[in-house]
C-alpha cells in the first residue's frame, strides 16, 4: 500500500502521531516507576515523578547564625554575617524573610525590615545581617529561599533493597527463592513435555486423537480447581508446603502449554527428515535428541520464556504451595504484596521492590521476543 | 546444609531433577529394548514391534501422570469437595456449601463484577490490539512501538497493580499529588474545558458504542434471517445470546451517556479512586487492559500481515478509503483471529487473582470469584465454600473448552 | 548375492486396500523403476521395502530372509527421498556420517567412507556447508552421498529428481546412470513420474496402476510388446491412439476393419473363436503417416495442429464418443484445419488387444 499514488500524507502524520500518544502512554506507568525507584522518599511525597524529570523550583527555610553568639561589632550596631547554606548549595531564585512573601528578593538585593534592620543575601548564599542590639539577638532569623533544583538520582533505594535493608525491605532472600522457583520449574516441564510432544506427534499408537483433545481441553482448566485438592496432597504425602510442591504444582501446570505447543510445532517438521533419519538406523530416542530437538530448538525457546516469565511472575501458586508460616521461603511477588499491606506508603521501597522484580522479566523479554510472539502465535492461532 | 542455602538447594534441583527426567527417559528406553524385548534372537523382528508399542507410553509417562494428577484428577475432586463438609469429616452435604455461598452478597458481588470483568476487559484489550496493529503496521518504527507496547505482557499482576497504585496514589488536598490521575483530576475546575472533556466527550463516546452495538447487531440480524433455516440450534443459541448481550450494551452505555449529565463531579478535591464503589472496578481492569493489549496486538498484527495484500489492493483499486479498507476488508478477514484472542483473554480474565488480591483484596466492592475463592479457601478456612466457587470458576470456562476441544478435533482430521 | 523379493505383498490403511498381490522379483545389480499414475502407490510399495510402513500381507524377502518384522535400518536399504531430508542442522560431512555414527563406526572408517562417497559425487568442497547453504542439485547428491556411504544392498528413490529444474534433472539422471554403472552389483529402486527417467535408467520397469501390477520388463519391451491397453497407453507420449476395430479374419496373421472403412491385416495370431469379435487396435501417433487412395488405417478431418519444428502433431475431430485420435509426423508438414486425412501404419506397428484391454500377444 505504500506505494500507492495520491496516498494522503496528512493521514500518515496522524497514524504517527497516535502511535507515538499510546506508546507514550503505555510507557508512561512503567517509567513512572522507574523513575521513582531512583527518588529519595522526601522527593517522592513532595512532587510527583514527572516533576522529577526537570529542575524544579523549591522553596526551602533557613535560618541564620544565633546571633547571641555570632554578632560582631559594626558601626553603631550589630552585624551577623555566614552563608545559609551548610552543605550543598542551591541555586538562588528570590528569597524573602516573611512567610507571607517568601520570593520578596532577588539574589543580592537587600531586605529592609521594621526599624533599619537589613539584611542582604547574595546569590552564593553568603549573607550579611545588620541590626540595633535588640535586633540581633534571640533566635537567628528566618530567610525563605525559592531556588531552582536540578533533577537528582539517587541509587540508595536500590541499595536499601538489595543489600542493606532489614526485614522486609531487603529484596535479596526473596530474589533467590525466586530464582529458586523458576528456573527448575522452567527446564524440568520442557524436558517432560518434549518427550510426550514427540510422542504425539510422530509415534503411532491407539488413542493419540483423543489425548492430544484432552490436552487442549486441559489448556483451559483454571489452576483455582487445582489449589485444594493437591494442597491436601502435598500435605497427606508429606511435601507440605515447600520447594518441592512448588516445582511440581509449576511443572504440571505448565505441562499443557508445553505439550501442546511442542507437539504442534514438531507435528510440523518434515516428516522425510524423521523417515530418513530411521533408515540411517536411529532409534526413536536418538531421533528425538539428535533430529528433534535441535531442530525445535525455535518451539522449546518460546515455551521456556512463557514458564519462566509465569513462574517468576506467580503469586498464587507460591502463596498455596510454597510459603508456609516462617515465610522464609518467600518469593518476591509475594513480598511485593506483603510491602503493599505495610509501607504502602513508603513509595521509594515499593518502587525499587517492584522494579527490581520486574527487571529480570524485563530484561528476558527484550532478548528473547522473537521467539515469545513465535510462541504466542503458534499457541492461540492455532 | 543444602536446604539453608536456597541457591544451591536449586542448583541441586535443576541437576537432579533434569538428570532424573533424562535419566528416566534414557533408562526406560534401555530396559525397553535391551530386557524386555530385546532385538536379538529368534523373535527379533517381533520383539522390535512390541517394543516399539510400549516407547509411546514410556515417552508419555510423565506428562501425563503429571496432567492426570494436578489437572484431571483436581477438577473431580474438587467437584467432590465441594459438596462436602470438610468440618464434617467429608460427609456429603449436596448443595449446602452452593446454597451458603448464594446466600452471601459477597459472592454475588463477585460474580457481578467477574462479568463486568468479562466484558469489558476482553473488548476493550482486543480493540486497542487491533487498533494498534492496525496503525503500527506500515510504520518505519513500527516494531520498536509494538515491542514498548508489548512490554508489560512481562510484567508480573503485582508489578503491575503496583505500578498502577502509584497512578492512583492519593494525597491531601493541601499537598502535590504524586498520583499521576489526581493530578490531572486536580486540574478540572468545572470549567467549560472541564464539561467538555468530562461530559461531551464520554456521552458522544457511550453514543458511539451504542451505536456500534446497533449497527452491528443489525448487520448480524440482517445476514441471520437470510438463511436462518438449516442453522442449527447451537448457533441460534449462540445468536440469541450476543443479541441479548448487544441490548445490554446499548441499554448500559445510553442510560451511562444520559446519567454523567445528572452525576455533581466533586471538583477540586482529590480522589481515593480505588474506593469509589462501582467505578473501582474499572481502575482494576485498566491493569488488566494494560497488560493484555499487548498480547492482542501481537496477534492480530500478525494475522493482518497474513491478510493477502491483493484483496486490500483490489479494495483500492473499487475506491474504498482506508477505513473502509480496514472495517470491511481487514477486519472480516481475520474475525477467527480475534475470536480466539477474545477467548484467550477471557480465560485470563476469568483466573484473575493477583490484581485484585494486590490492590483492594476484594474491599469497596471490587470482589472477584477467584479472590473470593482463595478468602474462603485460606482466610476463612471454608474448604467447601472454596471448592463450591472454584467449580463456578469452572463452570464459565466450560464452553470455551468445549469450543477449543471442537476445533482441534476438527483441525486433526 | 542380493536378492529382493516380493510375495503376495499388500497393504491397507484401515479398510482401504491400497496395494494388493505384488508379486515381484528383483536381482542383484538392477535398477528397477516403479512407474504409475499418481496415488496408484508407487511410493508406499517403496516405503515398504524400506521398512517405513508396515506390510500388511504377504512377505518381503531380501537374501531370502523375510525382513518384514525388520526396522529399516536393519534391512542393509538406504533411501532417497524427494525433498532430499537432509538435517538442517548439520553440515554435509554430518549429514552423511550420521548412519555410521549411529552404527558405531570408527572415526576413521566414517571419514574414509565419507570422502570417498563426496570425492565420488564432487562434493569435496562442499562438506563443511550447512545444507542451506548448496543449491537444489548440491542437496539432491548430498542425499545420494548419504545412501552411498552407508554401501546398503539395496538403494532407493523416491522420484529424486523431481524438485530439480529441468536442465539439472536431465543432468542428475545421467549423472546417477553413471553412479549405477560404478556400482554394478548394488540393486536400485527408483519411482519417478517420469517416462524419459523411467526409460532410461531403468533395466525393467514396473507399471503399477490399480493397487496391483500392470507389466513388468525392459523399457523397450513396454514401448513395443504392452501387456494391455493401461501400458500401452502409459507408456510413450502422447499416447498410444485405441481404435474400435471388428476381426474379420484369424489364423497367425489377423485381419481387422474399422467402422471408417480402414482395414489392416497384422502379424499377430488369433484363434478362430476370435472372428467377428470386436478389438481395439492399437498404434502409436509416432508411428502413422500420411496416405493417399483407398489403401489406409483410419481417416479423419484435422482440429488441430501443433508445429513444433521437429515433429508435426495432429489432433483429429473425434468421430461420436470415441478417444480423439493423434498423428505425430517427422519434420514440417502445410495441413489446413479441417482437412481430410488418411493415415497408415506399418503392419509390425500395431498392437491388438481384446475387449478387455488385454494384448493379445499374452493371451494364454
Ligand atoms: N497414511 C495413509 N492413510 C491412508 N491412505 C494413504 C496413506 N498414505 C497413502 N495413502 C493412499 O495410498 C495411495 C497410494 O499413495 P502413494 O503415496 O503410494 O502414491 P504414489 O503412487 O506415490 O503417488 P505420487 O505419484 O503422487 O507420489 C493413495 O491413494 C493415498 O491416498
Ligand atoms: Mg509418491
Amino acid at each position: 500500500m505504500a506505494g500507492v499514488a495520491g496516498k494522503k500524507s496528512s493521514l500518515t502524520w496522524a497514524v504517527q502521531i497516535s502511535v507515538a500518544l499510546l506508546v507514550l502512554l503505555w510507557l508512561f506507568p512503567t517509567v513512572g516507576l522507574f523513575v521513582s525507584s531512583f527518588r529519595t522518599a522526601d522527593q517522592i511525597s513532595a512532587s510527583g515523578w514527572w516533576a522529577a524529570l526537570f529542575s524544579s523550583e523549591q522553596s526551602e527555610v533557613f535560618r541564620t547564625l544565633d546571633p547571641d553568639e555570632h554578632r560582631v561589632l559594626d558601626g553603631n550596631g550589630f552585624r551577623v554575617d555566614g552563608t545559609i547554606f551548610a552543605d550543598t548549595p542551591l541555586n538562588i531564585q528570590a528569597w524573602g524573610v516573611s512567610s507571607r512573601d517568601i520570593a520578596a528578593y532577588q539574589p543580592g538585593e537587600t531586605a529592609e525590615m521594621k526599624g533599619g534592620e537589613t539584611l542582604t543575601l547574595r546569590r552564593d548564599g553568603s549573607y550579611t545581617w545588620r541590626g540595633s542590639d535588640e535586633q540581633l539577638a534571640g533566635r537567628g532569623q528566618r530567610v525563605f529561599v525559592t531556588a531552582q533544583v536540578p533533577p537528582e538520582f539517587t541509587l540508595d533505594n536500590y541499595a536499601t533493597i538489595l543489600f542493606s535493608g532489614s526485614g522486609q525491605d531487603n529484596m535479596a532472600k526473596a530474589f533467590f527463592n525466586t530464582l529458586t522457583v523458576t528456573i527448575p520449574a522452567t527446564i524440568i516441564p520442557i524436558v517432560i513435555a518434549a518427550f510426550a510432544a514427540y510422542a504425539l506427534a510422530w509415534m503411532e499408537f491407539p488413542g493419540r486423537a483423543l489425548l492430544i483433545a484432552a490436552i487442549v481441553g486441559l489448556l483451559v482448566v483454571p489452576l483455582q480447581l487445582a489449589l485444594i485438592p493437591l494442597l491436601r496432597l502435598h500435605l497427606g504425602i508429606g511435601i507440605g508446603k515447600g520447594y518441592i510442591g512448588a516445582w511440581l504444582a509449576h511443572t504440571a501446570f505448565g505441562m499443557p502449554l508445553a505439550v501442546y505447543l511442542l507437539r504442534n510445532y514438531m507435528a510440523g517438521l518434515p516428516r522425510d527428515i524423521i523417515e530418513n533419519a530411521k533408515v540411517d538406523g536411529a532409534t526413536d530416542f536418538q531421533i528425538f535428541t539428535r533430529i528433534i530437538i535441535p531442530l525445535s530448538f525455535p518451539a522449546l525457546a518460546s515455551f521456556a520464556i512463557f514458564q519462566f516469565l509465569w513462574t517468576w511472575n506467580d503469586l498464587l501458586v507460591a502463596k498455596v504451595f510454597l510459603i508456609d508460616a516462617t515465610g522464609s521461603t518467600t518469593v518476591m511477588t509475594n513480598q511485593i504484596v506483603e510491602l503493599l499491606g505495610t509501607r504502602g506508603g513508603n513509595w521509594e521501597i515499593l518502587a525499587t521492590a517492584a522494579f527490581v522484580s520486574i527487571a529480570v522479566p524485563l530484561g528476558v523479554f527484550f532478548v528473547m521476543q522473537r521467539y515469545l510472539v513465535r510462541g504466542l502465535l503458534a499457541g492461540s492461532v492455532k | 546444609m543444602l536446604s539453608e542455602n536456597p541457591a544451591l538447594l536449586g542448583l541441586a534441583t535443576i541437576i537432579l531433577g533434569v538428570g532424573a527426567c533424562l535419566g528416566y527417559f534414557f533408562l526406560s528406553n534401555l530396559v525397553l529394548d535391551k530386557v524386555v524385548f530385546p532385538a536379538r534372537g529368534k523373535h527379533a523382528g517381533r520383539n522390535i514391534n512390541r517394543a516399539n508399542m510400549v516407547r509411546p507410553w514410556l515417552f508419555l509417562f510423565p506428562a501425563l501422570f503429571a496432567l492426570g494428577l494436578y489437572l484431571a484428577y483436581p477438577v473431580f475432586e474438587t467437584l467432590r469437595l465441594s459438596l462436602t463438609d470438610r468440618s464434617l469429616g467429608g460427609a456429603f452435604v449436596g448443595f449446602d456449601n452452593y446454597r451458603q455461598m448464594m446466600n452471601e452478597a459477597k459472592f454475588w458481588e463477585a460474580l457481578r463484577n467477574n462479568m463486568l470483568w468479562l466484558i469489558v476487559v476482553p473488548a476493550i484489550s482486543t480493540s486497542f490490539g487491533l487498533l494498534a496493529a492496525q496503525l503500527t503496521d506500515r510504520l518505519r518504527w513500527g516494531n520498536l512501538a509494538k515491542s514498548l507496547i508489548f512490554m508489560p505482557m512481562a510484567i508480573s499482576f503485582v508489578g503491575a497493580s503496583v505500578i498502577f497504585k502509584l497512578i492512583y496514589d492519593t494525597r491531601p488536598a493541601d499537598q502535590n499529588q504524586i498520583g499521576v490521575l489526581n493530578a490531572i483530576w486536580l486540574k478540572f475546575d468545572g470549567g467549560a474545558g472541564s464539561i467538555f472533556v468530562l461530559q461531551i466527550l464520554p456521552t458522544v463516546f457511550f453514543l458511539a458504542v451504542a451505536g456500534l452495538a446497533v449497527f452491528s447487531g443489525w448487520g448480524m440480524f440482517r445476514d441471520g434471517s437470510a438463511s436462518l433455516r438449516g442453522r442449527s440450534l447451537w448457533q441460534m443459541s449462540l445468536r440469541v445470546c450476543a443479541a441479548v448481550l448487544g441490548l445490554w450494551l446499548v441499554w448500559a452505555s445510553i442510560s451511562a451517556a444520559v446519567g454523567i449529565w445528572f452525576v455533581e463531579l466533586p471538583y477540586g478535591e482529590p480522589q481515593t479512586w480505588l474506593t469509589i464503589p462501582f467505578w473501582n472496578n474499572f481502575f482494576l481492569m485498566a491493569v488488566l487492559i494494560w497488560i493484555q493489549t499487548g498480547f492482542a496486538m501481537v496477534i492480530l498484527s500478525a494475522a493482518l500481515r497474513g491478510i493477502p495484500e491483493e484483496t486490500v489492493e483490489a479494495a483500492i483499486v473499487d475506491g474504498a478509503n482506508p477505513f473502509q479498507i480496514f472495517f470491511k476488508i481487514k477486519v472480516p478477514q481475520i474475525m477467527g483471529t480475534i475470536v480466539v484472542v477474545w477467548t484467550t483473554i477471557t480465560l485470563t480474565v476469568l483466573k484473575v487473582f493477583d490484581i485484585v488480591f494486590a490492590m483492594t483484596n476484594g474491599q469497596w466492592e471490587t470482589q472477584v470469584l477467584a479472590n473470593y475463592m482463595y478468602d474462603k479457601l485460606f482466610r476463612s478456612n471454608d474448604w467447601g465454600v472454596g471448592s463450591a466457587s472454584a467449580i463456578v470458576i469452572m463452570l464459565l470456562v466450560t464452553p470455551i473448552l468445549v469450543w477449543n476441544v471442537h476445533n482441534a478435533r476438527k483441525e486433526m482430521r | 548375492m542380493t536378492s529382493l523379493s516380493l510375495k503376495g505383498v499388500s497393504k491397507a490403511y484401515g479398510s482401504m486396500e491400497v496395494l494388493r498381490d505384488i508379486d515381484l522379483d528383483i536381482e542383484q545389480g538392477e535398477l528397477v523403476v516403479f512407474v504409475g499414475p499418481s496415488g496408484c502407490g508407487k511410493s508406499t510399495l517403496l516405503r515398504m521395502i524400506a521398512g517405513l510402513e508396515k506390510i500388511t500381507g504377504g512377505t518381503l524377502d531380501i537374501d531370502n530372509v523375510v525382513v518384514n518384522d525388520l526396522p529399516p535400518a536393519q534391512r542393509g536399504i538406504a533411501m532417497v527421498f524427494q525433498s532430499y531430508a537432509l538435517y538442517p542442522h548439520m553440515t554435509v560431512y554430518d549429514n552423511m556420517a550420521f548412519s555410521l555414527k549411529l552404527a558405531g563406526k570408527s572415526r576413521q572408517e566414517i571419514d574414509t567412507a565419507v570422502r570417498s562417497a563426496a570425492d565420488m559425487l564432487q562434493l569435496s568442497q562442499y562438506l563443511d556447508r550447512l545444507p542451506k547453504a548448496l543449491s537444489g542439485g548440491q542437496r539432491q547428491r548430498v542425499a545420494i552421498g548419504r545412501a552411498i556411504v552407508r554401501d546398503p544392498k539395496v538403494f532407493l528413490f523416491d522420484e529424486p529428481l523431481s524438485n530439480l529444474d529441468a536442465a539439472l534433472r536431465v543432468a542428475t539422471r545421467i549423472e546417477i546412470a553413471q553412479l549405477k554403472e560404478s556400482m554394478p552389483d548394488s540393486t536400485m529402486i527408483y519411482v519417478t513420474h517420469d517416462q524419459v527417467e523411467a526409460m532410461t535408467l531403468a533395466t525393467r520397469i514396473v507399471v503399477l496402476h490399480g493397487g496391483g501390477i500392470e507389466q513388468v520388463g525392459a523399457p523397450l519391451e513396454l514401448y513395443e510388446r504392452p501387456a494391455n491397453t493401461f501400458v500401452a497407453q502409459f507408456i510413450g507420449s502422447p499416447a498410444m491412439n485405441l481404435i474400435e476395430a471388428k476381426v474379420t479374419e484369424t489364423g497367425p496373421r489377423t485381419s481387422v476393419i474399422m467402422a471408417d472403412g480402414g482395414h489392416a491385416t497384422l502379424p499377430i495370431p488369433t484363434r478362430a473363436e476370435d472372428q467377428g469379435n470386436a478389438v481395439k487396435l492399437g498404434v502409436r501417433p509416432e508411428d502413422l503417416s500420411l496416405v493417399e487412395g483407398d489403401d489406409f488405417l483410419v481417416s479423419a478431418d484435422v482440429e488441430i495442429i501443433e508445429a513444433l519444428g521437429e515433429t508435426t502433431v495432429l489432433y483429429f475431430k473425434p468421430k461420436s464418443d470415441a478417444p480423439a485420435l493423434i498423428a505425430k509426423l517427422p519434420g514440417i508438414h502445410q495441413i489446413q484445419r479441417g482437412t481430410h486425412l488418411k493415415l497408415i501404419a506399418a503392419p509390425e506397428k500395431l498392437h491388438l488387444f481384446d475387449e478387455n484391454g488385454v494384448s493379445f500377444l499374452y493371451r494364454s
